[in-house]
């Protein structure tokens, strides 16, 4: 069977579909990264961020995604009972079996007519919600949906992911283009069974491919997915105002920019990671949120998002003019990072559950 | 365990839902279908607005089963800005010391597991210090 392979290779909905409201959150606490090297590595050797985000003992994926949610509904100023869809993308799900999303749903007032439901694809479970929302929102079948990714991400005590496994996300109602902030102009998807990163049922923590994780991982699908939209589009890089990218760490992100030929005052806005640590499924959709915060109308976007396993998701999106009205509805994203309380490890630790009870 | 307690109040717990009076406008919460005030019946639902301010507090250091996780904790007297008292641990506090007359505002958090790890986590209203938001300077 031959196909056109440019003929589908955008995704692109029949009715254009826009962000109605977005929101953040992040947990108060933060742990310096120094203070993880000198439990663990004598105070010595480069650290890959400066802090992480933790959340507190009462805090899951569930109360962060209701805060996120309230805080994009706000934005968005419509009645929760327009939403036909609540999705939570994450890989910190409170429970293995109960959705996340009823609860979500419930505690917005969003029940009972509407789709519910968990996605999980690692760190790009948030975007791959949001790109089936603009699919239900673009085939009509439903004026909004809400799209969150949120997580609390854990590493094992002392591995390297310790140092920037962190917590926080963000959410999106998608609506029509006419009633948006944004217009979401195309998305591309780039995907790849590839062995980076995982974490087998009924273990706590998570293991990875160490020489898997850059080129052939992170680099590989988010260069593509990036390139492909950008060239399917006839567009570079000097035709965006902003960009975000996943952000594991502080150096992949400015690293990949730079290989897509961004300058680092179009990535800075969006890249949380360095004081905020790696937020996993809200890691790319939290810095779009900070660039939202201070975007005018006109302004284009790339964002591509990476979950291991492996894929990006790669989206195209021009602020509109309705930005100005609704930004200030809701807590900015840098509120939340301004909002700091340090701890140390054995508090980290006690957050965490790391210390055994019985 | 009590599992149809906790669904049956989840909308009250989850997003502070109660009741308004259709006859002297009294904002009721928690909801019981009859105003305090005139003692007529009292079944509009009503979404406060989860503003309020700390009317008393005191601080716990001997929780009671299923909550002894999270000592010390500080739980208060709430006076919510539309009338109503109510009571609910305060939480996100950091370093900042509690005042009587603080602005709070309505979380949903983790209250705790029912029973153990293996029960139902419950969710529910808390107060956290309020946000200053720079629209409503
Ligand atoms: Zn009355």
């Amino acid at each position: 069977m031959t196909t056109s392979q440019s003929s589908h290779t955008l995704l692109k909905p029949n009715r254009p579909v826009g962000i109605t409201g977005y929101g953040a959150y992040v947990p108060r606490y933060r742990i310096p990264a120094r203070e993880i090297a000198r439990v663990w590595a004598g105070g010595k050797g480069g650290l890959p961020i400066k802090e992480k985000a933790v959340p507190g003992l009462d805090e899951d994926v569930i109360t962060m995604s209701i805060e996120a949610a309230r805080n994009a509904m706000a934005r968005a100023q419509i009645d929760p009972q327009e939403l036909r869809a609540v999705w939570v993308g994450s890989e910190s799900h409170p429970y293995a079996v109960k959705p996340t999303s009823t609860v979500v749903a419930e505690a917005i007032g969003a029940v009972p007519h509407i789709q519910a439901g968990d996605w999980e694809f690692a760190c790009k479970a948030g975007t791959e919600a949001i790109v089936a929302a603009i699919g239900f929102v673009g085939s009509g079948m439903a004026e909004y949906a809400l799209a969150i990714g949120m997580d609390t991400a854990q590493g094992k005590p002392g591995d390297a992911l310790e140092y920037t496994a962190a917590a926080g996300g963000a959410a999106f109602v998608l609506g029509p283009a006419e009633n948006g902030l944004a217009t979401i102009n195309a998305t591309y998807s780039y995907v790849t069974d590839t062995p980076d990163f995982w974490r087998r049922e009924y273990q706590k923590y998570p293991e990875h491919g160490v020489r898997f994780t850059g080129e052939p991982a992170y680099f590989q699908h988010i260069l593509s997915s990036s390139r492909t939209l950008m060239e399917e589009l006839g567009v570079s890089a000097k035709d965006y105002r902003w960009a975000v990218f996943h952000q594991p760490n502080a150096k992949f992100p400015q690293r990949a920019a730079q290989m897509l030929g961004f300058t680092p005052e179009q990535t800075a806005p969006g890249l949380l990671s360095p004081v905020i640590g790696n937020t996993y499924s809200g890691a790319s959709i939290i810095g779009l949120t900070a660039i939202l915060d201070i975007a005018e109308p006109g302004d284009r976007i790339l964002l591509a998002s990476f979950g291991s396993g492996a894929g990006s998701d790669a989206m195209d999106i021009t602020v509109t003019e309705k930005i100005d009205a609704r930004r200030d509805l809701a807590v900015k994203t840098q509120e939340y990072i301004a909002r700091r309380t340090e701890i140390d490890y054995a508090t980290y630790a006690r957050y965490r559950g790391k210390i055994t009870m019985k | 365990m009590e599992i149809s307690r906790h669904w049956r109040l989840k909308q009250q717990r989850y997003a502070l839902v109660g009741e308004v009076c259709p006859h002297c406008d009294v904002k009721i919460f928690p909801p019981r279908d009859v105003c305090p005030v005139c003692g007529g019946e009292a079944k509009t639902t009503f979404a406060f607005s989860g503003k309020g301010e700390v009317f008393s507090y005191t601080t716990i250091y001997e929780a009671p089963t299923g909550y002894d996780q999270t000592v010390p904790y500080t739980i208060a007297l709430v006076k919510l800005d539309e009338g109503p008292m109510i009571t609910a641990q305060l939480t996100d506090l950091g370093e900042q010391p509690v005042e009587i007359g603080m602005p709070v505002e309505m979380v949903t958090r983790k209250l705790r597991n029912d029973g153990d790890e293996r029960g139902v986590i419950v969710y529910g209203y808390k107060f956290r210090p309020a946000w200053k938001m720079p629209s409503q300077a």
